[in-house]
């Protein structure tokens, strides 16, 4: 233990010579364009860039990369909330809130809320990976298929029935997201599903190609027909909305933790950062005395899912290195890089590459306070791109959606697709059917199904298997709670003698 | 930076279709105009990708081209996407596919449309190999404990973890299977590294991973690898677990299983691309093996080096189409011809 904190303080040694500091700002700016943009995602980043770092020593191109890493995290909330345009897959729950937030001009507080959650998360999942890292993966070990599927049930369960849209409209937004998510290569049986003879369809729907369609074409849409104004004008672009902001942050200590602990839980499960962050804000959604208002631009909704999907995405990093297992498609870069640099990631690393390992942690300290530092200063910069007409930037908007769908797989079949998710979206919000779960399908749908599958293959058919350990039994019967946890409220507010509006409103 | 890199994307793809009628390159001394593409039909962070990817990282670090390399995944239905995009790109002398062995897999398969005679044979650059892993806990020493076990026990006791489906995992599974005459479990999971995991977490009791996807966890003492899918013995002597070398695994054949298997790790071009330029990238291969950073890639995964151009390499392409046609028709993996 003590060893390990020396190890530390050589690995900040390392880290905090100039040049390696240097490297640090250059990736986090790197990362945040990445982010911004949609499509261009975190993966794609590392992967452009990493043959830069090729003539690097690996420490000091592992810094550089997993800045990338932290700024394109960090990055992926601007877009969200500014255009209610996810540049990743997890930053589609901060859109909920953080949008409407940025729309009633409180841009810089949603931001600021949103970078510091962030911090905060990835903070407690780098403290977690320094004091118990190797019982930490040991623990991850333990998720078989049945495991994995179970999490992914506790995150659709602690999700559905949320929207304040009729239970049918949920349900048949979700069942179009599994439809869509089931089209191209079954991974179970190597067959073709639902592509009708058609090459292009081969591929899939790529979650990014809807998400870009369904929200932010849909959103310019709906903007347009308004009227052309942008109502996020008023937004102030002062510093001080920081500091106010984080006066109003501590209140949140106890959300922050559970978001924590749900995030560093699915990091290392491999579930991931997208189900952490949906998880989180479902749960938060449940448990906050102010639940009624998600979806309305609390603050509340966007501190749950960035917090998670920060120390979720930061926890994904401990099973890449101990076992080498990616927990996230920009970890699949990463570990690639590391094969390169001649490091194996497995449990021997830690013994073999101290330098290594702990300068990598050490940089994760690091790499998160510089990243804050970097956007927290640009929060008044960002806020005011909404002053911008809306003639002016929708256009510009549309450029970098079809250039971002563009990118995800070279393919201009993608930006048909994603004007064609466009108009599905702006009907969908007409009609009032519900975005999120069809997305929540579309990203979780197919992994749900393959761990189910797996899971039944592994037992030959028999249910028994999702209840068989300690483990898959408990997540399971906390997905049926949450399932089932209005009617449960319900009951419980009748023996309580209240109903539960009464008590939200003391 | 990245913005300005994808937009260059962009353009030399719209460029690229564009200059395919204006190619009446000079015949001597070819040399790319602009960047060259390598597409990986797989996704990121697999083997045929790192593999992509350390080359480009060797071909900017030795200044083997006075062109950037770009790696782009196209790993669609099963790899499907990256071969018809390299199929469709006739005369396209600046883009090139690194294979594996959905290069015969998918089509037959899926029945996807496209064949290596679609393409343009450049070279090949090693042949991965595959071993048989188990759990170090479990008490088989040896291949023939292990199989023994399996013909004690009922069809379908023992489960076999493998990456994808109707791919060269399964198909090694379904040969293991005719050897031992018992059933066992295949569960297909997204990536190598997954596989190796669940191995060690237990899930499954064996698998087929390649060397490099397992390594680690040999060394760590959690994971045994019985038998080596080839002719012969892997020709690495480094120690990796106490006195263990990868010399030390015996074939299959020689422990009484008769199963033999290689995966190609090649590069194809699209149809009707100049001769020039295929002896060019032949010539800029041959270089890249020279590195010490690739010698470097095939001991840490133990690959067998063969190199092969030209005649010889379609030759190897075509008997391994034959042998993969034939293996998966036994196992009645091919795709119905109603689609």
């Amino acid at each position: 233990m003590f060893e390990d904190i020396g190890n530390l303080m050589h690995g900040f040694a390392v880290v905090v010579q100039p040049h390696n500091l240097l490297l640090m700002v250059v990736g986090i700016v790197l990362g945040v364009i990445v982010g911004v943009l949609p499509g261009l995602g975190g993966a794609n980043g590392v992967a452009i860039l990493l043959p830069l770092t090729f003539s690097m020593s690996p420490t000091s191109a592992i810094i550089m990369l997993s800045c990338i890493y932290w700024g394109a995290l960090f990055g992926g909330a601007i877009t969200s909330i500014l255009f209610n345009i996810p540049g990743e897959p997890w930053s589609v729950a901060t859109t909920f809130d953080g949008y409407p937030m940025a729309q009633q001009g409180k841009a810089g507080e949603a931001l600021t809320a949103a970078f510091t959650s962030s911090f905060v998360g990835a903070l407690f999942a780098v403290i977690m990976i320094t004091l118990v890292a190797p019982l930490v993966a040991s623990f991850a070990l333990r998720f078989g298929p049945a495991e994995i599927f179970s999490v992914y049930f506790l995150a659709f369960c602690s999700f559905v029935g949320l929207s304040k849209e009729p239970p049918f409209k949920t349900i048949a937004a979700m069942m179009i997201g599994f439809a869509l998510g089931a089209v191209g290569l079954d991974q179970m049986t190597g067959q073709l599903r639902l592509t009708f003879g058609s090459e292009t369809l081969i591929g899939g729907f790529d979650f990014l190609i809807a998400v870009i369609g369904l929200f932010g074409i849909g959103e310019i849409l709906l903007t347009m027909e308004e009227g052309l104004s942008f109502r996020g004008k008023s937004a102030k672009i002062d510093l001080k909305v920081v500091l106010k902001t984080w006066k109003e942050l501590p209140k949140y200590w106890m959300l922050s933790l559970r978001s924590c602990l749900i995030g560093c839980w699915m990091g290392i499960s491999p579930a991931g950062a997208t189900p952490a962050s949906f998880m989180s804000y479902g749960i938060a959604k449940r448990i906050s005395k102010r639940g009624k208002n998600f979806g309305k631009g609390e603050i509340e909704g966007v501190v749950a899912p960035e917090t998670a999907a920060h120390a979720a995405g930061t926890a994904a990093l401990l099973p890449m290195l101990a076992l080498g297992v990616p927990g996230s498609p920009t970890a699949a870069v990463l570990l690639g890089g590391l094969l390169i640099w001649g490091l194996q990631p497995g449990p021997l690393l830690f013994v073999e590459q101290t330098d290594f390992v702990w300068g990598l942690i050490a940089s994760m300290y690091m790499g998160n306070i510089v990243g804050l530092i970097v956007v927290l200063t640009c929060v008044p910069l960002f806020a005011a791109i909404l002053r911008i007409p809306f003639s002016v930037i929708a256009p510009i908007i549309l450029v970098l959606c079809a250039i971002g769908a563009y990118t995800v797989h070279n393919n201009t079949f993608d930006v048909v697709m994603m004007l064609v998710f466009g108009v599905v979206g702006y009907f969908m919000k007409k009609a009032n059917y519900p975005l999120a779960p069809l997305v929540l399908a579309i990203v979780l749908g197919d992994k749900a199904e393959v761990s189910l599958r797996q899971a039944l293959l592994g037992s030959q058919g028999n249910l028994g298997v999702f209840f068989s350990n300690g483990l898959v039994g408990s997540v399971m019967t906390l997905g049926l709670i949450a399932l089932f946890w209005p009617i449960i409220q319900n009951g419980w507010a009748r023996i309580r003698g209240s109903s539960p509006e009464a008590r939200a409103a003391e | 930076m990245s913005v300005t890199k994808s937009l260059f994307t962009i353009g030399t793809a719209a460029l690229a279709s564009g200059l395919i009628m204006l190619s009446a390159a000079p015949a001597k001394a070819w040399e790319p105009s602009h960047p060259i593409e390598i597409i990986v039909p797989a996704g990121t962070g697999g083997g045929a990708d790192q593999m992509a990817r350390t080359m480009q990282g060797i071909i900017t670090k030795h200044n083997l081209t006075k062109q950037p390399v770009v790696v782009v995944n196209k790993s669609g239905g099963a790899g499907g996407e990256g071969f018809l995009d390299v199929k469709n790109s006739k005369g396209n002398d600046h883009k090139l596919i690194i294979t594996l062995s959905n290069l015969f897999t998918t089509p037959l398969a899926t029945g996807i449309p496209f064949s290596w005679k679609d393409m343009t044979p450049v070279a090949m650059m090693a042949l991965d190999e595959f071993i048989l892993w188990v759990n170090a806990d479990k008490p088989y020493k040896t291949t023939k404990d292990f199989v023994a076990a399996i013909k004690a026990a009922p069809d379908n006791t023992f489960k076999m973890g493998g990456t994808g489906s109707k791919q060269e995992d399964q198909i090694i599974t379904v040969a293991l299977q005719k050897a031992t005459g018992k059933k066992m479990i295949y569960i297909p999971q997204s990536g190598g590294g997954a596989v190796a995991v669940q191995l060690v977490g237990g899930h499954v009791d064996s698998t087929v991973n390649n060397p490099i996807e397992a390594v680690a966890h040999w060394r760590a003492g959690k994971l045994r690898p019985l038998c080596v899918f080839d002719s012969k013995k892997l020709d690495y002597n480094e120690k990796i677990q106490g006195d263990l070398t990868w010399n030390s695994i015996p074939t299959c054949k020689s422990e009484g299983l008769d199963v033999e298997y290689l995966m190609l790790r090649g590069y194809f071009m699209p149809p009707g691309v100049s001769k020039e330029a295929v002896a060019y990238y032949v010539e800029m291969f041959k270089k890249v093996r020279e590195t010490p950073e690739w010698k470097k890639l095939m001991s840490d995964g133990a690959f067998n080096t063969t190199f092969m151009v030209g005649d010889e390499y379609a030759k190897w392409v075509a008997e391994n189409e034959k042998i993969h046609e034939s293996l998966m028709k036994e196992a009645g993996f091919l795709a119905s011809k109603s689609n």
